[in-house]
Parts: structure tokens; sequence; C-alpha cells
């Protein structure tokens, strides 16, 4: 127990803290999104770097709990929903699914440059291309993958923050 | 001509590569014998896999097995006649067949017999029953969206036994897959995996692409793996159009190679403590890989190393200040991994959850042919980086991690060795880096053969098959080592609780994108 406690301590803080941000009064987000968001995230055919990102958001060098954001086991609990991957025609039964689960108000990222707009397997027999052909998307994150800093700003962008610098 | 009891492969002609490659054509009859024979030397079936060659002088489908033998690997082809469109099975000689020969009936529309097993594997509902992809007559009409409502998964034996049905969305942020369980009480009776929710169509997406944009894809078909598949790639290219990939740049996808392994291996040493309750442990991985991840982009431009490694050699190169800083941050990371594994080894919470846990035996795991990190873990000591080096792991002395219990203890002890020796390679290849070029152009002209890549990512071996015309790609088979790991999984829960699935899930870490293409 004392070598977990000195090692937590030796850690401290790590990486910067949360973007200083304000309401973002153009925004059109619920207020009740404000510093809180349940994040459902759904990988709809991505080759998994993505969510290698999605899951640093939770390291201490973002905290994301700073900031009021958590993810969700359930989209019964969530008000945002990621989706990465170009989606493939295997995934959107289950992705349409998991969207009609969560309650009004919702919104919609495309988390990478696939859930954009199919990335590297456009054009395939297999895939969608992109989130918006099977729904509708409230906000784009390209990258391959978005590094978390990119993603958080995403996150902050749709909770009706501006990140103030 | 590799070992005297080969009778059958007189006629196998020996790739004049450095990794030892044996291929040739076998015909009906002898295509279940040379496994069995190659199985009887105690080889191991690496990848099964199909193109269409009816309109070329083979006149029908072809068939390819990849099998690794005592001396190296044999890769054998056989003519099937499209009017029969079928072969004999290999699953009983090969169990990790099954499904690779379910794939390629998906896929290509050639049926192996001789099994009881013909339900789709890859296919869901998305293309129809009577049309296959790799084809090249496939239309490409009739796609579809719907759920896949008619799988058949094996009947519970008695009205008693609970069916759960998990996925394929799981609750946290993870690939999607189905896992089917059978169970009674809290007790495991019967997994069953379904997979194909991430198929892409890749195989098809690679016919046509010129080299660089082959290596773009086959870097993104699982990214945690990309260097491991770009190196494997690259290999396939490079053997094909005669290649000499400078020194230089062959150290620094080594050294790509180790710093991939590392951060799966912080990762998922965190993840595995996180999934028995010891946040610490995923609070304190996860800050160590992250550093590791910033350094990369830094000092190599990416995160996660995407497009590092190309045909030819490598996209970067290294000043003598960044060696040396990364020597000094390799020190940092070694003193911090060495505490957590002392404060892991001992704590009681934590043993008392992995230890004896998803177990499979040596033995179970010979029969089934594991490799990789799951496969040392069980005993079974295959390790490319040891016994196929490749440079410039022929220059370094690779010291294999394994372990005998098989059980999710030992999958993080094999974690932890190989965490040390690939920050001891790291420092080596740092001190001994030859100097030069660190890439070399292709030329490209007329290319026109196969090639075989075979890299020891972190999960285990990565194999591509490439066929190469006119300097395009003219099919393209990669093989994902969860191809013959994921049945082990199955196998690993059995009488355990269905609450210790995600821990010996996590266990494994095998990929979804990799194996579903």
């Amino acid at each position: 127990m004392y070598r977990i406690l000195r090692a937590a301590l030796r850690l401290g803080r790590v990486g910067k803290t949360p973007p200083r941000t304000r309401r973002d009064p153009s925004s059109a987000s619920p207020t009740g999104f404000h510093h809180s968001l349940g994040i459902r995230h759904v990988d709809a055919g991505s080759c998994n770097g993505c969510e290698l990102e999605l899951n640093a958001l939770n390291g201490p060098h973002y905290g994301l709990e700073q900031a009021g954001f958590r993810f969700t086991a359930s989209p019964r609990h969530a008000d945002v929903l990621t989706v990465s991957g170009p989606v493939t025609r295997h995934m959107v039964a289950a992705l349409q699914d998991c969207h009609n689960a969560m309650p009004e108000p919702r919104k919609v990222i495309a988390v990478g440059d696939c859930a954009c707009c199919g990335g590297v397997f456009q054009g395939s027999y297999a895939v969608m291309g992109g989130v918006a052909k099977v729904l509708p998307v409230d906000l784009q994150i390209p990258g391959c993958p978005p590094d978390p800093d990119a993603l958080l700003r995403g996150l902050l962008q749709v909770s009706g923050e501006r990140i103030e610098n | 001509m590799p070992n005297p009891a080969l009778r059958l492969l007189t006629d196998f002609k020996r790739w004049g590569t450095p990794l030892p490659v044996w291929s040739g054509r076998l015909d009906n009859e002898y295509w279940p014998l040379a496994a069995q024979n190659i199985r009887a030397q105690g080889g191991r079936l690496l990848a099964l896999w199909g193109e269409d060659r009816r309109t070329t002088e083979a006149a029908g489908y072809l068939v390819h097995a990849a099998f690794l033998s005592e001396t190296g690997i044999i890769s054998t082809e056989m003519i099937v006649d499209p009017a029969i469109a079928a072969y004999p099975s290999l699953a009983t000689v090969f169990p990790g067949a099954l499904r690779m020969e379910r794939t390629l009936y998906d896929l290509l529309g050639i049926r192996a017999t001789g099994t009881n097993d013909s339900r789709p594997w890859l296919r869901h509902a998305a293309w129809p029953a009577d049309q296959f992809p790799l084809r090249t007559d496939f239309s490409g009409e009739d796609l579809d969206i719907a759920a896949d409502r008619d799988y058949t998964f094996l009947p519970a034996s008695s009205p008693d036994i609970h069916e759960i049905p998990v996925g394929p969305i799981h609750a946290g942020i993870i690939e999607p897959g189905h896992f089917h369980f059978q169970v009674l009480g809290e007790e495991i009776l019967r997994l069953e995996e379904r997979f194909g929710y991430t198929h892409k169509g890749v195989e098809r997406l690679f016919q046509g692409l010129d080299v660089a944009a082959g290596a773009h894809l086959a870097g993104r078909i699982s990214g945690d793996s990309t260097v491991a598949y770009a190196w494997s790639y690259a290999q396939a290219v490079e053997q094909i159009t005669n290649a000499q990939v400078p020194e230089r740049a062959q150290w620094l996808r080594a050294l790509c190679l180790e710093r991939e392994r590392l951060a799966n291996h912080l990762g998922d040493l965190g993840a595995i403590g996180n999934d028995a309750g010891l946040a610490f442990a995923l609070t304190q991985f996860q800050a160590l890989k992250e550093d590791l991840l910033r350094e990369n982009q830094h000092y190599f431009g990416h995160r996660h190393l995407m497009d590092r490694v190309l045909p030819g050699g490598v996209d970067s190169d290294l000043t003598v200040a960044a060696a040396a800083t990364l020597q000094r941050t390799g020190q940092t990371l070694k003193t911090a991994v060495g505490r957590l594994q002392e404060i892991l080894a001992e704590h009681g919470g934590l043993r008392d959850r992995v230890v004896q846990l998803g177990i499979i035996s040596p033995k179970r795991a010979a029969q089934l042919g594991l490799m990789g990190v799951a496969g040392r873990a069980s005993g079974q000591a295959w390790d490319l980086r040891v016994q196929f080096p490749n440079s410039p792991y022929d220059q370094l002395q690779v010291r294999m991690a394994t372990a005998a219990e098989g059980d999710v203890a030992a999958r993080m002890t094999v974690r932890f060795q190989e965490v040390f020796e690939s920050l001891r390679l790291q420092e080596e290849i740092l001190r001994r880096l030859p100097c030069g070029n660190v890439y070399q152009p292709l030329d490209l002209r007329d290319t026109l053969g196969e090639g075989i890549g075979w890299v020891e990512g972190w999960r285990g071996e990565v194999f591509f098959w490439l066929r190469m015309e006119q300097g395009h790609i003219c099919r393209c088979h990669p093989q994902d080592p969860s191809w013959t790991l994921w049945p082990a999984l199955e196998e690993a829960v059995l009488r355990d609780i269905v609450a210790d699935f995600p821990l010996i899930n996590k266990s494994f870490n095998l990929s979804y994108s990799g194996h579903d293409l």
C-alpha cells in the first residue's frame, strides 16, 4: 500500500491541465451538456487506431473527467455518440440501434478520417463510406487517428464550450 | 529440399530470399497428405487463402496454404476446377484451418469438403450468398445493410443452460465482435465467437493498387500493429523487386517495431490490472504509454508510427541528439516499469484474480498451433526474432519470454519480460545504429512475382503474401496472428465465471479488424 501511495505521489500531475474554456454563446448545444457529457463510443469498423486515442483520454495526461465528460457503458446514459470506422455494412444495424436507444437531446461525432469519409477504405463493397451515410452527424473530427487533444477539443465544442487562447 | 520425409515436395523450389521459403503446386490427392506430413514433424499452418485465376493459364481458382516446417515456410498452391469449386479440407489436421476455409468460401465461393461446419464466417448479410467478392466477376450489386439474423449458433444441450449474447457493441471503447455464452449459474460451459463486423473488404481493395497505396492500406488493417503490418508488406514487395534496403533503415524499422511492442504491452498491463479492479495500474501504465507516444510524435512524426516503415526503407531519420534522448528516457521507463512489476507481483487482490484464470495448457496450445504472446505464455517457444531473424535481428540476440502456466498471470509475465527485452533492444539498436541512407527507392518497372513477409508483431506473427504484375498489386493476403489465437480464447474461458471474461479477453487482447479484413 505504501509503495502504491509513493508511486502515485511520484507520478503527480502529468500533462497540461485541460484547456481553459468559456461558454460559446453561438453554440446551439443544450445547456444540459455544459461541463457534463455522457459519451457512448461505437467502433463501426475502425482499425483500432482511433480507439487507442479515445482510451488515452481517460489517462492522467488528459483527465477527461476533469472536463465533466465520461464514457458510458450504455447508450441510454449517453448524450453524445462517437463513431469511428468507415461504417461497415455489418455494423449498420447495430449502430442504428445504439443511436435509437439514446434519449434526446443527443449529438453524433464522427471520429477519424474513416468515419468522416471512409478514409482508406472508401469505395469498398463492404463499407458505407462514413457515418453521415447512416446517421446525422453533428461534428467531424478528422485525423488518422486524431490525437486526444483534437478529440477533447471536439467534445468541448459539442458541449458548448470554446477554447480560450 | 526441406526434409527427406517430405518426398511429396520434391518439385518445390527454394526462393532466393534470406527468409527460407519453398513453394510449389500440389494436386488434390497430395493436398491433405502434405499437411499431415508437416503436422507430423511439428509444423504449423500459417495461412490459407485463395485467388480467382480463371482468366489465366491456371484456368481455375487457386487455393494457397502456407505452413511452417522445421526449416522454414512451405507455400503450397493447388488449382481448383471452377466446375467443381471444391477442395479437401485441412481442418482435421490443423484446427485453425476451419475458419480460414469458411472465409474462403464466403469470399471466393470454393468449398472445403470433409468438414461438418459449412456456416458462413465473415459474411453476414452484406452481400448475397451466391456472390463472391474476390471473384473477378463480382458485380457489387444487391449489397445490403440488414442485420444477420440467420446464423445458427451451436445449440444448448439442456433447457437449464442460460445463453448470454454479448455484442457486437461492447461496454467499453473496444472493437466490435459477438460472444455467445452458454452458462450454468455463473460458470461458462461454452463460448462461441462470431466476427466479421469490421469486415472492410481489404483484400479486394488491394487489387490494382500501386506499391505506395498498398503500403498506406497495409498499415491500417490493424492500427495497433501498423509497424508490423507495414514491415511485413514491405518485405513481400522488396522480395519481388529484389530490393536492397539500406542497413540503417532496417535497424530503424526494428526500433519502430520494438517501440510498437512497448506501447501495446504498457497499455495492456494497465488495462489488465484495471479489469481486475486495480485502477492504480491503469493510471500508471497510461502515463508511461502516453509519454512514449508523445516521444514517437516528436522524434518519428506519428504517435503510433503509421507510415514510418515504407517499401524501400523508412520515412524519417534520427539525429544523434534524438538517439541520446531516447536512450535516457528508455532508462527512466525501465526503472518505472520495474517498480510497477514489483507492486503488481505482490498485490494480493490482483494475484487472486489473475492466477489460475483463463488457462490454456501447453499441451492444448501445441495442438492449436499457438504462437505470439499467448502462445509463449503457454510454453510455445515461437518468436520469429529468434528463430527466423531477419535483419537486424540476426545481429541482435533477442531473448524469448516464455511461461508455462498459460493463465492470465502468465500472459502478464510474458508482457513484462518483453517490455524489458524491448527496452534492452532499443538501447542496443540506438547504440549500434549503422550510418547511411534510410531509404532506397524501389525499381518497380515490370515488377512481376510473389513475395512473402513475416514479422513478429506484438501479438504474434504477421504474415503477408503478395502477387504483383506490372508494378501493381494483383492479390494481397495479410494474415493476422489473431486467426490462430481467437479459437484459443473460446477454450481459455471454460469453467471460469462470466464476470471474469473481460479480464481473460484483455489478457489476450486480440485484433478484430486484423482478423475481419
